[in-house]
């Protein structure tokens, strides 16, 4: 053994990667070339053939238009909402958190063990039309004697903006936790406000945090169907409702897979626009290296 | 001039509270419905305190099967994550080699997949090889998404690690092997556990790739999806509640005690 490590050292990391590499191969690369060539097929369930079918995909943008639409909106608006929600957190955490730094982190993750589903149930009866805070709002007369908490949108998007809250917090908490102070003690040593040098010092050294985050809390936001369908009525279905049923109980095939490329490709190209507004092309590099 | 000064100092400590709080406002419904006495199927309305579900946390056809399911699959795909992802994270670390940049992309891609998409693909493909769904390909799919997140976890103990301890075992003899189970090894077993701990927890909530793959197989997860249509008994809140529990409070004996032994050792 010890001259295997000896003798064959250039081949030692490849012994090493080459069981998880094969499985990541089999089961992903494979999986997204079948998903690929069934996005070109046509036919009816169960017989599908190959035919380069590109009008697949035009055909299901054209037809799922809205919801492409609803899930860019509500994933952007989730996200726009965690980041408010999160920041002044994990500001908090890493700067006056002092010894219980860990302990607050726990906080924020805790709620994230109660399962996925069961936390959504808990959403719809908190939101629910005889529950307290919908007769709270009635009271005050935000809203109407009819009015509903429960199969608008808000509460598609409220449900997301919770659901997702851990993958926003913890990055931002690590990017903010290696901001050096003594950066910021300079700043005011030179005479800025405390407004100024955060502007100047913390939220620029932050924004990999930022970056990280949102990419975090999108990606799994726009693909989600559970949301819509727990919260919501057909009126705020989502695209990933439109995958789950084109594939599981509609059985198009092919639709379902064209609509899934179109989602991935949305969701690359707002990464990238992102990327280049925020100023962190480079960030992306950095995070697949 | 003072009033303004104490607003201004603790309206961020106020934000972060309330942060907080919002956090556990549906935690505590789980919570409070698991002791809750609901007339009809649906546990949605308040209507009486009671122990009865805690003392029958399995009194509802199908539950235990598929927490036992859970469980199993949990633990396999974990395992065998681990193994796969630590060994692939000490290539990544310690070796430089042709396709290192292919393999990292490699890594990244999944953890940026919608899930939905992850979970059509692995279908397509059983449908394509004429696999039958259920235990087997749930365990598939589960060891596939968790060995990104493995990679990565152990990736980040590995980075910090003091090479010169490794050096110092060779200089007194020691072969690589040796070296590597006694020095290295004990070093990045947090990092290691901690990948598995993770991929364990992220197995056991997974909902949408499970629910794709499963066939007929019914998870935990699985089996509130089936009932939240139907009907959703309180023993759900009861699991959900305890599963919480055991973790938070496993983790925070452990929060706890890394703070003694940091206030011991200034």
């Amino acid at each position: 053994m010890g001259r295997f490590f000896h003798r064959s050292r250039w081949a030692t990391p490849y012994a090493l990667l080459t069981p998880g590499t094969a499985w990541l191969l089999v089961f992903f690369v494979v999986p997204m070339y079948y998903l690929a060539k069934m996005s070109l097929e046509q036919g009816l369930f169960p017989i599908f053939s190959f035919g380069w079918a590109w009008h697949n995909f035009s055909d299901a943008v054209t037809e799922f238009k809205p919801q492409f639409l609803r899930s860019i909106e509500y994933a952007g608006i989730a996200t726009a909402i965690a980041l408010l929600i999160s920041y002044p957190l994990a500001y908090w955490i890493a700067f006056r958190g002092g010894r219980w730094k860990n302990l607050f982190l726990l906080l924020v993750i805790a709620p994230f063990f109660v399962t996925y589903l069961i936390r959504t149930l808990a959403w719809e009866t908190i939101l629910a039309d005889d529950g307290v805070v919908v007769r709270v709002l009635k009271d005050v007369h935000v809203l109407g004697a009819d009015g509903r908490l429960l199969a608008t949108s808000a509460a598609v998007i409220a449900g997301i903006t919770y659901n997702f809250l851990p993958f926003m917090v913890l990055p931002l908490y690590v990017s903010l936790e290696q901001v050096d102070p003594r950066l910021i003690e300079a700043a005011s040593d030179l005479y800025a406000n405390s407004a100024v040098s955060f502007a100047r010092v913390t939220l620029p050294l932050s924004l990999p945090g930022v970056f990280a985050g949102v990419l975090l809390t999108f990606i799994p936001a726009a693909g989600d169907f559970i949301n819509a369908q727990l919260l919501g009525t057909p009126q705020q279905y989502m695209i990933g409702n439109v995958i789950q049923s084109q594939f599981l109980e509609l059985r198009d095939y092919p639709t379902a897979a064209a609509l899934s490329f179109v989602l991935m490709g949305a969701i690359l190209v707002l990464v990238l626009i992102f990327a280049r507004a925020l100023g962190t092309d480079r960030l992306t590099a950095g995070a697949a290296a | 001039m003072s009033a303004w000064r104490f607003v201004r100092r603790h309206v961020l400590d106020a934000y972060a509270l309330l942060a907080l709080l919002y956090l556990f406002v549906p935690i505590s419904v789980v919570v409070a419905f698991s002791f809750n006495n609901p007339l009809g199927r649906f546990n949605y309305t308040w209507q009486g305190f009671t122990f009865k579900n805690w003392a029958h946390p399995f009194g509802y056809p199908g539950l235990s099967g598929a927490i036992k399911v859970s469980i199993e699959i949990a633990i396999f795909s974990s395992i065998v994550a681990t193994i796969l992802g630590t060994l692939i994270a000490l290539a990544l670390v310690r070796y430089r080699f042709r396709g290192s940049g292919s393999l990292n992309l490699l890594i990244f891609v999944p953890m940026t997949t919608p899930e939905i998409v992850m979970g059509a693909s692995l279908l397509t493909l059983f449908l394509n090889w004429k696999i039958p769904q259920g235990f087997g390909t749930i365990l598939i799919a589960h060891i596939l998404f968790n060995i990104s997140y493995v990679v990565v976890t152990v990736r980040a103990r590995l980075v910090g690690f003091d090479r010169h301890l490794e050096e110092a075992a060779m200089d007194l003899g020691a072969n690589e092997l040796v070296t590597f189970v006694r020095v290295t090894l004990p070093l990045i077993a947090p990092g290691i556990f901690a990948a598995g701990l993770l991929a364990f927890a992220l197995s056991i909530d997974d909902f949408v790739i499970t629910y794709f793959n499963a066939g007929t197989t019914i998870t935990f997860p699985l089996f509130v999806w089936g009932a939240a249509r139907v009907a959703v008994p309180p023993q759900i809140n009861v699991i959900g509640t305890a599963i919480f529990g055991l973790a938070v409070g496993g983790m925070l004996v452990n929060v706890l005690l890394q703070n003694r032994r940091a206030k011991a050792a200034t």
